[in-house]
């Protein structure tokens, strides 16, 4: 038993079915549990979060696992999972995982270990200076961002994820080791609006938008099922034409394009990415958990902000301006959706300083059910807008 | 509580199975790392090596260097592919725009998924990237990992791959990001003979089921959510790696309504661990809390004042179905009315805890917006019992594929098919009978159809006889 070390291993081409091992799914999980959690496995009493970042498991039987959550830039290469293993030989007896937002999570057994562990976690920098593994991410604060590949690994983006998400967590990171909030904030990004991932359920989310239609390449009948890329179309502004010399090809009604890049994605031959035209449009109020109130999707809030490389000013700005008002003003236990429902959406563009602008109105299918229908309202500056507009007030 | 994997493991010893000896894994000094630079300018991604957060390109130059300093037959792709990756990612940022060339469709024999194939449209300057596949390879449940696997997997990846990983993908996977074509079956067969691990979905199939920690770590947890992912995901291989459907499918499993794996926002089919019967309550610890002796929701609010506790106003009063009260000291909760949201239990772990008798809900539907607009998933059975083998969710589910195989359309998700033919033709194909709890309300629109059937004397009406009684 070893790893093959030739160019092609063991594997042979001339008959590539022979040997051949299939459908044997993941490796069991009960191994890649730690003793403590064996043995604890369904008898957890209750927990504590110590301090950000580090929890306590109380068991029926009195045990106690501590664990010590870190932030992870997902993105990693084997140097970093091999350092990764040194401290969890060190200290975990070789176990460790991964959370579903993308955090590491060291445990240990006694809280003597903990502060060993924590202090070798936070000695560790990189040569240019940040945290490989900064401590934090529980409780009532801002924790991991889960993201997409951008421009790493996809052809369909319309910005990029882990740098976006670098420039955020470098501007929220006294919120990933502070738990200040009225309740977590889950942050996501996707850079297109396949939204792989969480962000259309997220608190605030960071999504990837065209503002271009498509450009047809000629080659078009070659390279695609044309009634796929015309059936890709949620608008129908896809139907099929001629060229002048009598080819199949595409007509796209320009004004009838919302610039999803969905037909981009079933044909090569409609490219739409355009370092103008694209950037990140905010969303934000979405939750997943069923706590207190229903989960709620994230509501578009910015239609768009520049891609401005590699730090995203704007976006990050936009973030924490979101997070800063929330944290004034929402109640304990509110989630930012929660919070702006309860003040209404008007108080939350006015008290987050942002525009109101007319691609914030739904008028996609369904979009009636989010138009006003009652004169539950409160004034805010842009109903006043409204007024002097229609010529309600002289002021 | 025991489990064991229905065949037997392969134990791992990284000692056994590696690649790299002890020098070759650390080859390179601080002080070279200091001055390496890597062989294009990245002046903006220099830029996010910058501030507290692990910088990703840091992490990437590290490993530039170490495959540098690899003797370069100990690499079955090219030494500077994380070079090339960097200089690519600059220069898409100069761009505004990917340099990855639309789709590539690659994989190993007997698969139809597991691999996306990804090729540059700058290959001539970045050689290295001209081909660069992920490989989508099933994490254990949970994401619990032992340093042998890990270790083991990196040299595997080192060796034939890029070094570069997601850890993990959105759906759970392990992504291994970035190889050429040739080593796909080496990588392949490596995977399943020495490491005992397969690779996960892509395309129009069962994607990977993932689920949260459950009870391996969890005081709130339901049901085993490990056990029922691993079974899920090992019964149905054969949809997971040949596609076989009209669109993709994701399964995902949370322990309770809290929704750590996000299921109702993130699979076709969530399912969420539940009870039947009353919150478990320890009014002495009820006390203890309202003495401010334990702290609520775990201390997760502990960075800031926000004064005493107070049960009235943080729990009983936030209660969305207000069925909670003080009663003579002691807290009572009328679970009849209770909608078991968590609240209470989250805020007070040491006080309350969830009723004995579980099982799961099941939700179905959930997707991102292409097509037809994002969706969460329909609550469709509203308790479910979930013991291993799990027979009544298998048959559940296979109902459901074979209405959707059947009836759904090129690249329709379910939740787009339940749109189209209506929640009640997919209750009638599951065979369960309609409840409100399926919805938030009824309907305001009075467009009801009714079955033939149903309906005394049935549509087949003579206009004569009509006439007989109304003149024209």
């Amino acid at each position: 038993m070893a790893l093959s070390q030739e160019r092609l291993g063991k594997y042979n081409p001339e008959k590539p079915t022979e040997n051949r091992i299939t459908d044997i799914g993941p490796r069991h999980f009960w191994e890649f549990f730690p003793p403590v959690i064996q043995k604890n496995y369904g008898k957890w009493l209750y927990h504590d979060i110590l301090e950000p970042g580090i929890m306590v498991h109380v068991s029926e039987t009195g045990d106690k696992v501590f664990t010590v959550r870190c932030g992870g830039s997902r993105f990693m290469t084997a140097e970093n999972i091999r350092e990764i293993c040194d401290i969890a030989d060190k200290y975990c007896d070789g176990y460790v995982r991964f959370t579903t937002r993308n955090n590491i999570e060291f445990m240990v057994t006694s809280y003597e270990k903990v502060e060993a562990l924590k202090k070798d976690l936070l000695s560790r920098k990189y040569i240019s200076g940040s945290y490989k593994f900064p401590i934090g991410g529980t409780g009532a604060g801002v924790t991991n961002i889960v993201h997409t590949q951008g421009y790493i690994h996809c052809h369909t983006p319309a910005t990029d994820a882990s740098s976006m998400v670098k420039a955020i967590m470098d501007e929220l990171m006294d919120y990933f080791t502070g738990m200040t909030l009225p309740a977590h904030v889950r942050i996501s990004v996707a850079c297109c609006l396949n939204m792989c991932g969480a962000v259309h359920c997220s608190d605030i989310a960071l999504l990837g938008i065209h503002r271009k239609p498509p450009i047809v390449d000629d080659n078009i009948d070659s390279i695609c099922e044309i009634p796929l890329a015309i059936t890709a179309c949620p608008v129908g502004a896809i139907s099929p034409g001629k060229t002048e010399d009598g080819r199949k090809t595409v007509k796209i009604k320009e004004e009838r394009c919302m610039f999803c890049g969905n037909c981009y994605t079933m044909c090569p031959a409609l490219p739409i990415a355009d370092k103008l035209g694209d950037g990140v449009a905010v969303l934000a109020g979405g939750k997943i958990s069923n706590r207190i109130s229903e989960p709620k999707f994230s509501k578009v809030i910015v239609p768009w902000l520049p891609n401005n490389f590699p730090r995203f000013p704007e976006v990050v700005a936009t973030v924490k301006k979101i997070i800063e008002v929330y944290a004034a003003e929402a109640r304990k236990y509110e989630r930012i959706g929660d919070w702006a429902e309860r003040i209404g959406w008007e108080k939350f563009f006015e008290k987050c300083e942002l525009p109101f602008t007319e691609h914030l109105i739904d008028d996609y299918r369904l979009a009636y059910d989010t138009y006003r229908t009652s004169t539950q309202f409160k004034f805010t500056g842009a109903a006043w807008e409204v007024s002097r507009a229609a010529g309600g007030i002289d002021d | 509580m025991d489990f064991k994997p229905k065949r037997p493991q392969k134990e791992l010893k990284y000692e056994e199975l590696r690649i790299y000896t002890d020098e070759e894994l650390h080859n390179y000094t601080e002080e070279e790392l200091k001055d390496f630079k890597i062989k294009h300018d990245i002046p903006d991604l220099e830029e996010l090596e910058k501030g507290p957060w692990p910088s990703f390109v840091a992490d990437a130059k590290r490993e530039a260097l170490h495959r540098k300093k690899l003797p370069k037959d100990r690499m079955m792709i090219d030494q500077d592919v994380v070079d090339d990756l960097l200089g690519q990612l600059q220069l898409s940022f100069d761009d505004g725009e990917t340099h990855w060339k639309h789709g590539g469709i690659v994989g190993v024999f007997g698969y139809g998924g597991g691999v996306i194939g990804r090729y540059s449209d700058v290959p001539e300057k970045y050689p290295s990237v001209a081909h660069f596949h992920t490989l989508r390879v099933n994490q254990p449940a949970s994401k619990f990992y032992k340093t042998d696997f890990l270790r083991a997997l990196c040299d595997l990846w080192e060796f034939r791959g890029s070094g570069m990983f997601n850890m993990h993908g959105s759906t759970g996977d392990i992504i291994l990001l970035g190889t050429t074509t040739e080593q796909l079956e080496p990588l392949f067969y490596d995977l399943t003979h020495e490491l005992d691990q397969d690779l996960g979905g892509s395309g129009s199939n069962l994607r990977t089921p993932s689920c949260c920690i459950g009870k391996a770590r969890c005081e709130f947890a339901c049901i085993d959510t490990q056990d029922l992912c691993y079974e899920l995901t090992t019964h149905y291989q054969d949809e997971l790696h040949r596609p076989a459907f009209p669109y993709k499918f994701k399964i995902k499993i949370d322990g309770c309504p809290n929704g750590c794996v996000a299921s109702l926002a993130r699979s076709d089919m969530a399912l969420i661990g539940t009870w039947r019967d009353d919150i478990r309550i320890d009014q002495e610890a009820v006390q203890a809390y309202i003495r401010g002796e334990i702290q609520p929701n775990g201390g997760a609010h502990s960075g800031r004042d926000w004064g005493k506790f107070d049960i009235q106003k943080e729990v009983i009063d936030l209660c969305p179905t207000g069925c909670m009260v003080m009663e003579d000291g002691k807290l009572v909760i009328n679970n009849q009315e209770c909608n078991r949201c968590m609240h209470c239990i989250n805020t007070m772990p040491r006080a309350l805890r969830p009723g004995i008798d579980t099982g799961v809900s099941i939700l179905f539907g959930a997707k991102a917006p292409i097509l037809e607009g994002a969706q969460l998933a329909v609550l469709t059975v509203p308790f479910m019992k979930a013991e291993a083998p799990y027979d009544n969710i298998k048959e559940l589910l296979e109902k459901v594929w074979d209405w959707w195989i059947e009836e759904g359309k090129n690249r329709e998700r379910l939740g787009e098919l339940i749109q189209r033919k209506g929640l009640p033709r997919f209750l009638e194909v599951i065979g369960v009978p309609a409840a409100p709890q399926m919805v938030k309300m009824p309907r305001t629109n009075p467009y009801i159809f009714w079955k033939e059937e149903d309906v005394p004397g049935g549509w087949k009406r003579d206009i004569k006889d009509y006439r007989l009684r109304h003149k024209r």
